[in-house]
């Protein structure tokens, strides 16, 4: 079973992860941590459409942001008891929010993919691009939820049994939700719905005359995507606490791309790696200059020019094998 | 005589061209039909029209009596319309077995399930280790079509093709770019096929349509000039002309 020694590797060091934080004295390592499974969830959502489906979408922060921001609006609802829109009731029950967060980004990326999918190429990029700016300034223009601000969270959400209050103990639920995220995804690139998608990505006429209406299977992983990144971004706002306008700027989209590039394209475990390799770097070359985005662009431009499909793919050649 | 395929008065403009001027024919159940023409006559204009890749200006499609003139590729597809591209056109990455297990499972259907493990498919894998080792490919399962040769990659066309259980298949040149012996052997495998299904066979090699076609229509500026049999078309003088090109010389 040696397909299983990665996995197992990265679920051990991750689970390890506040007790090394501990014993080095350094709390920023567990954080680092946490923000490495956060993103990795992000940029493997993304790497779904991107890397198995071959959809260049420039807007997937927006998903990301909507998630944090139905854990905000629903805990200041929860906290001045007014319903929303004067129906529902607020909430700071993680599982209640994580649910409604991944439903309303379901929402946005069906709304936003169903538009953006009749485009192709350069288009399709623009436009995704395009709407995810126009959500980034919907909440910018939301003075109700804080505007540029944000929303400050006080507490993260409960979960019954748990001290949430603890942040040692919020790392382990982000850790869970992230691997069972993994294995769900697992379960999706292996399906038939995923042989149906890889084959969209290489050949798409093929595909219709195959008698595949590539539309909605593009739509299907569009939303599904879209999803993946609410329940990343709504984890999120629990464990900063805060959510804003950021988290969903196009720069952060960007990000996800390089993570995704950077680990390696369509492959199962390159987002994980790839967002380790960008937040660990982030962290230390920060450390050393305000420069730091200098240093990451060389660095991305080695791995772009000089190793065929990211950190896997030199990984893969160093072993000297096909993937 | 049924027919499986029926066009009447099939239109196409490019501008100022008349790439499909007013196309009537018909298929009939069973029959090998070849369309020929010289160069710039429209013929991979009407196919693409046929696999509804083009939507036509004007006239009708019937495929086995229902009209499917405005229907999108994938749905003719599954009302029994296959096709194989002239430039060949496959899955690169994948496998020549992964190539035909995902068209025989794209027929199959369950193509939006999400839990289930496509290697686990038995029925599908049956089927496509049935469609593999009754061709020429079946000692290149396991080869990335990225490194099949041009030859094998037409096979690989027709397998997929007929993985998707066509009633008529539109061979676009089948034949193109394959040496001699390639060419006998596609020749051979299209005559297995003879009765299981119709088909529409556009090709340029002469020889091929006359060991294969039942009848043949010569296309030429857009317009069907006559349909026959191989040697009504070999002996007519109008082929001979449109072939010679006597109209521009």
């Amino acid at each position: 079973m040696r397909k299983l020694i990665l996995p197992i590797l990265l679920i051990a060091i991750f689970a390890l992860m506040p007790l090394i934080a501990d014993m080095v004295g350094k709390n920023a390592l567990m954080t680092l941590s946490a923000r490495i499974l956060m993103y990795a969830m992000a940029a493997a959502s993304l790497n779904l459409i991107l890397g198995y489906g071959g959809m260049v979408s420039f807007g997937h922060a927006a998903y990301f942001g909507v998630g944090a921001y139905v854990v905000g609006i629903l805990y200041s609802h929860w906290m001045s008891e007014v319903p929303i829109f004067g129906l529902f009731p607020g909430s700071n029950q993680l599982f209640v929010t994580l649910p409604i967060a991944m439903v309303m980004s379901g929402l946005a990326a069906l709304v936003i993919g169903a538009l953006s999918l009749r485009t192709g190429g350069v288009q399709f990029i623009m436009i995704t691009l395009a709407f995810a700016q126009m959500i980034f300034f919907l909440f910018v223009s939301l003075t109700a939820y804080g505007g540029e601000d944000g929303i400050i969270i006080r507490r993260a959400n409960e979960v019954p049994g748990l001290n949430m209050r603890d942040k040692t103990t919020v790392y382990y639920v982000i850790l869970v939700v992230a691997v069972l995220y993994f294995a769900w995804m697992w379960r999706v690139v292996h399906s038939s719905f995923g042989q149906v998608l890889k084959g969209i990505r290489q050949n798409e006429r093929r595909m219709e005359a195959m008698g595949i209406a590539t539309y909605r299977y593009k739509l299907y992983a569009f939303v599904l995507a879209g999803m993946g990144a609410g329940l990343a971004g709504a984890l999120m706002a629990n464990f900063l606490r805060f959510t804003s306008p950021d988290m969903m700027h196009w720069t952060k989209s960007g990000e996800m791309i390089i993570m995704v590039i950077l680990g390696g394209l369509g492959t199962f475990f390159g987002p994980i790696l790839g967002a380790a390799a960008f937040l660990i770097l982030e962290f230390y070359l920060a450390s050393w200059t305000e420069h730091w985005q200098l240093g990451l662009g060389l660095i991305l431009l080695v791995v772009v020019l000089f190793t065929k499909g990211g950190i896997i793919g030199a990984i893969a050649r160093l072993k000297g094998g096909r993937e | 005589m049924t027919e499986i395929l029926r066009i009447e008065n099939l239109q196409k403009r490019f501008g100022g061209l008349v790439a499909t001027d007013n196309v009537s024919l018909d298929v009939h159940t069973g029959e090998i039909h070849a369309l020929i023409g010289p160069n710039g006559a429209g013929k991979s204009t009407l196919i693409n029209q046929l696999c509804g890749e083009l939507r036509q200006d004007a006239g009708v499609i019937h495929l086995a009596g229902r009209d499917i003139s405005h229907m999108p590729a994938p749905e003719r597809v599954d009302l029994g319309l296959g096709r194989t591209f002239q430039v060949t056109s496959l899955l690169e990455d994948f496998t020549v077995a992964e190539n035909v297990g995902l068209a025989v499972q794209a027929r199959d259907g369950g193509n939006f399930r999400i839990f289930d493990r496509v290697t686990g498919r038995t029925s599908v894998w049956e089927e496509t280790g049935h469609l593999l080792s009754g061709s020429l490919l079946n000692d290149r399962r396991d080869a990335r079509v990225a490194d099949l040769s041009h030859g094998e990659k037409k096979q690989l066309e027709l397998v997929m093709a007929l993985a998707t259980q066509p009633r008529l298949l539109l061979l676009d040149e089948p034949m193109a770019g394959l040496g001699h012996l390639e060419s006998q052997q596609m020749i051979d495998t299209l005559n297995g096929l003879r009765g299981e299904m119709s088909m529409l066979l556009v090709e340029h090699d002469m020889e091929a349509v006359f060991a294969l076609a039942d009848r043949i229509s010569v296309l030429v500026y857009g317009q069907v000039i006559m349909t026959g049999t191989a040697d009504e078309v070999r002996n007519d003088p109008r082929v001979r002309e449109a072939y010679l090109g006597t109209e521009d010389a």
